[in-house]
């Protein structure tokens, strides 16, 4: 019934696909030898500290700069209105919008960039960045979407003609008519409100900028904490109005990213342009605070939900209303034509003919972002919703949750499954994951367990999520980032030694590309993983890519990797019948050689045909061993799982722990299963610290409550759960090594599961819902509110 | 101020303002960059330095008050060119992603085994549980600092 990856190929001294191989990358950081922005230290650099609002929402009256220009060691101040004057004041975001790169007119969120002071030194900057006095009209803080769009309430975003409310945008997916038609013959109609809260990535390192910009020549070098080099290169020429020739951004290691280092932020345009007018290199770090007021968050979704069933379990269609909290800047880095990313695979992993998505998005007084937090673009909410939806729908119908869900998923010979909401689901079968994940976790023994417990007084939940994702954007026709298709790309040059260099338009994060993209490499050309060098991150040195995120380095510059891998293999044989004396046809390869068909000893190693495309070729043949892909997906790839976790709840105070986190991941082919695995307990822990902990919050005046690590918390090793990992394999039947991607589905599909268990040890008392982050207070209240806890 | 510290094994003398935090201390004036920031509140540990072998948030000291003392960061971790059991079995066990809290992980980790050399795996939790990693869910930093226990004293009884 389930599938297992086949064994390698490759040997282990090649390191082909399914190796687990150890990380080529660890050996710098391991000895403290990574090299982050913050480590690069240039002649004669000068550092930047930003002074930021207070306040969420007020008119700026007046700036002072004086007192800050007359600390020692200061070299400039910048103001927004100094920036007009090379019009810099304001960027476009990744969504089309506008925002302010230092206010000039109103400061729109607490911990805004109003004014950078450029120093000798990081505590002088700090310093006289603390001394920059702002003068404030106060205005309506507007902390909820709700209140966001009544017709009182004051628009935030005067600063645009034209714009006579709160409204970002309104969207919609599916068949209305349909959809209600769908309805008036349901059994029931299961319906939740659920919000899923404001989060912020945090990656453990904060973003940050090295501007080099050499007045001398007008090279303009940037190292910063980039996901998407190429991107941010060409978002610079079009923001600084720099000839693109002349920018190279270099995104050297980066501390994590989730996300959150996707948008291009104030901090990196001032301190460029801050470079350029003084001619001397500008440092700038966030401090942690810095980091989660001002940039990126993601989620923020206010969800309807309904789902219209038989009596007898089966879906017939789904409605879901959103409202969306998009902060003071429409800045989600998502594809131009989707509003709500790709929140309308909301339809999940089950097979019913309609459905209809509307969705709105409203500014607020907080910060901009709605980054895809390790998610694909909106994907989480979607997922979340669904699982929690079809979870209560089984309790409303009486039946068993993970009966409901094998009685509706998509059958496995249904793919490709066309979705009500226009996705091509390219493989899958969720049976066979659920079916798993229950057989690990002992599904029915936990059942009846849960019986006992509760005639004991003891509470204990079962959680289950089903989750599908997609990932891998584009295809490009679909799928463009302000314009830009998001294809990517892989150049591959093989050198006369038979070594390897291999460069990316993607950045990895902490991912192991260095590692994983070798192995490609490896599987196609049968060239050992240990001989190929993976270089990234460099604009000067790779082909034009669109970045890491979303999942989408191994959908698309894995492919890109492969396929540029078959093109030199194509060219390879040319060689190789020339070198063996034999005609192409007569040719057969087998990994790392080709040789004469019926006579295997006759045959020349990637290696000898590597020596020979320099030395020895045949007549008419250019020379050189290497080659460019760029790589546009027909269709996204579609990862999924079931999840299963079960949790002990403790009635006399609301606080719950996992027992168990039973993961069944379905990426489709593993390219290193060791990393792979890595990467589901990340976002197992992501997922995990949603459902419990991680909350954004603001206070009625639009105070970010959650500027610390203090405030905002992420779980340690202590609250972490452990995870039981199973897999299932069901290869894309597109991507050239049927990979799928395996980032983020974790932090997609696993905080449904945490929330549906602590539901589920509830649910006897007819509890439906509690918001995100679950914490004991709230599971307290929902017991007493039950009137029966 | 004049601050004198022992690091990894040689002395280093600097000038530091009384207030530069020994993270910048390390950073910014001796050039060892393997320690690292990650938060202004004492919460991540990705600063976690050794100090007289106990481990230290170097966020939390002034570079002042380490005038005397003997430290080790990361840099200090390789024994005569040779990779420690705990930079080997963190490569072993995949317990590192980014790397940016690794650092400090392993030196919290080294300490520890120092003083108990065979723990479980609810007092490894316990003992990095003022280190954040938003990589791995320290599934794999618990297995690699059980691996390098395992070393330790495989290492003795041979």
């Amino acid at each position: 019934m389930t599938t297992t990856q086949d064994a390698p190929r490759t040997t282990p001294e090649v390191g082909g696909l399914g190796h687990s191989r150890k990380r080529v990358e660890d050996a710098r950081f391991i000895e403290g030898r990574g090299n982050y922005v913050d480590d690069i230290i240039l002649p004669g650099m000068l550092f930047m500290a930003i002074h930021r609002s207070p306040l969420a929402h007020a008119r700026i009256v007046s700036i002072d700069t004086s007192e800050a220009e007359a600390v020692e060691g200061v070299v400039a101040v910048v103001t927004g209105e100094l920036l007009a004057g090379y019009n810099l004041a304001w960027m476009p975001t990744m969504s089309g919008d506008t925002q302010a790169v230092l206010a000039t007119d109103k400061v729109r969120f607490q911990g805004q960039e109003i004014a950078a002071v450029i120093a000798t030194d990081r505590y002088v900057a700090q310093d006289a960045a603390d001394r920059i006095q702002v003068e404030y009209e106060d205005l309506e803080p507007i902390v909820t979407p709700q209140r966001s769009l009544e017709s009182d309430a004051p628009i935030i975003r005067d600063d645009k003609e034209g714009q006579d409310s709160n409204l970002v945008y309104e969207w919609e997916s599916g068949d209305k008519a349909a959809t209600d038609a769908a309805f008036a013959k349901a059994d029931k109609v299961v319906s939740l409100d659920t919000f899923y809260p404001r989060s912020h990535p945090a990656p453990l390192e904060t973003c940050g900028i090295v501007a080099d910009v050499n007045s001398a020549t007008g090279q303009a070098t940037l190292y910063m904490t980039s996901q998407a080099p190429h991107a941010h290169r060409t978002v610079f020429a079009l923001v600084a109005g720099l000839p693109e020739q002349n920018i190279r951004i270099v995104s050297p290691d980066i501390g994590g990213g989730f996300g959150n280092k996707v948008p291009v932020y104030p901090g990196y345009v001032v301190a460029t342009a801050a470079s350029l007018v003084i001619g001397q290199p500008v440092k700038w770090v966030e401090t942690r605070t810095e980091n989660l007021i001002s940039t990126g968050f993601a989620r923020d979704y206010h969800m309807h939900g309904e789902l219209a069933v038989t009596n007898d379990g089966k879906i017939l269609g789904l409605k879901v209303e959103m409202l969306s909290d998009q902060g003071a800047f429409f800045s989600d880095a998502q594809p131009t034509k989707f509003k709500a990313g790709l929140f309308h695979i909301v339809t999940g992993s089950y097979d019913y003919p309609v459905a209809h998505i509307s969705t709105k998005g409203a500014y607020t007084n907080k910060a901009p972002g709605g980054v895809a937090y390790r998610c694909s673009f909106r994907v989480t909410e979607a997922s979340y919703l669904i699982e929690r939806l079809v979870q209560n729908a089984a309790y409303e119908l009486g039946m068993d949750p993970a009966e409901l869900r094998l009685k509706n998923f998509i059958k496995k010979e249904q793919f490709p499954y066309l979705s009500p909401t226009g996705f091509v689901y390219d493989s899958g079968d969720y049976e066979g994951a659920l079916k798993l994940a229950m057989e690990m976790v002992g599904y029915d023994e936990i059942q009846n367990e849960k019986e006992e417990a509760r005639a004991e007084g003891k509470l204990v939940g079962v959680g289950i999520a089903s989750f599908t994702e997609v990932v891998g954007a584009g295809h490009g026709d679909d799928y463009d980032i302000l314009g830009l298709r998001m294809f990517d790309s892989a150049e591959l040059r093989i050198h006369p030694t038979g070594k390897a260099i291999l460069k990316l338009g993607v950045r990895s994060q902490g991912q192991g590309h260095e590692t994983t993209f070798a192995q490609i490499v490896a599987e196609e050309l049968g060239i050992p993983a240990s001989d190929i060098k993976v270089v990234e991150g460099d604009t000067d040195n790779t082909p034009y890519g669109l970045g890491t995120y979303a999942s989408r380095s191994t959908p698309v510059a894995g492919a890109a990797t492969a396929m540029i891998s078959r093109t030199i293999r194509a060219k390879a044989k040319k060689i190789a019948a020339h070198l063996l004396e034999a005609s192409e046809d007569d040719l057969e390869w087998e990994v790392g050689k080709f040789y004469v068909k019926g006579d295997p000893d006759s045959s020349v190693t990637i290696q000898d045909i590597a020596f020979a495309a320099y030395t020895n070729l045949p007549e008419g043949l250019e020379a050189g061993l290497e080659g460019v892909n760029y790589y546009d997906p027909p269709n996204m790839t579609y990862p999924f799982g079931s999840y299963i976790v079960v949790v002990d709840l403790d009635p006399g105070t609301g606080q719950w722990k996992v027992r168990r986190m039973v993961a069944v991941d379905d990426c489709g082919v593993r390219i290193n299963p060791m990393i792979v695995e890595g990467q589901i307990h990340g976002g197992l822990t992501e997922g995990y610290a949603m459902s419990s902990m991680q909350h954004m919050s603001f206070d009625d005046a639009g105070n970010c409550i959650g500027s610390t690590f203090m405030d905002y918390l992420v779980p340690t090793a202590w609250e972490t759960p452990r995870f039981e990992l199973g897999e299932t394999v069901t290869p894309s039947p597109h991507h050239p090594i049927g990979a799928k991607g395996v980032g983020e589905s974790a932090t997609v599909g696993s905080p449904a599961a945490y929330v549906n268990a602590v539901i589920d040890a509830l649910s006897h008392l007819g509890v439906t819902n509690i918001d995100m982050p679950v914490s004991a207070d709230k599971v307290w209240a929902a017991m007493k509110d039950s009137g029966q806890g | 101020m004049k601050v004198t510290v022992s690091i990894n094994g040689t002395e280093r003398s600097a000038e530091a303002e009384p207030r530069q935090l020994l993270v910048d201390f390390i950073r910014s004036t001796l050039g060892l960059t393997g320690t690292h920031i990650g938060c202004d509140t004492t919460s991540c540990g990705v600063c976690t330095i050794l100090v007289d072998g106990t481990p230290v948030k170097s966020c939390t000291m002034f570079a002042v008050q380490a005038d005397g003392r003997s430290i080790t960061t990361v840099e200090g971790l390789k024994q005569n060119g040779e990779l420690s059991n705990i930079q080997k079995a963190f490569h072993q066990e995949h317990g590192l992603q980014c790397g940016f809290c690794t650092p400090a992980m392993m030196l919290v980790g080294s300490a520890f085994l120092e003083e108990n050399p065979n723990p479980t795996d609810d007092e490894i939790r316990w003992a990095i549980s003022g280190n954040l990693c938003r990589c791995t869910g320290y599934m794999n930093i618990v297995k690699s600092i059980q691996a390098a226990a395992a070393m330790k004293n495989e290492e003795v009884s041979a």
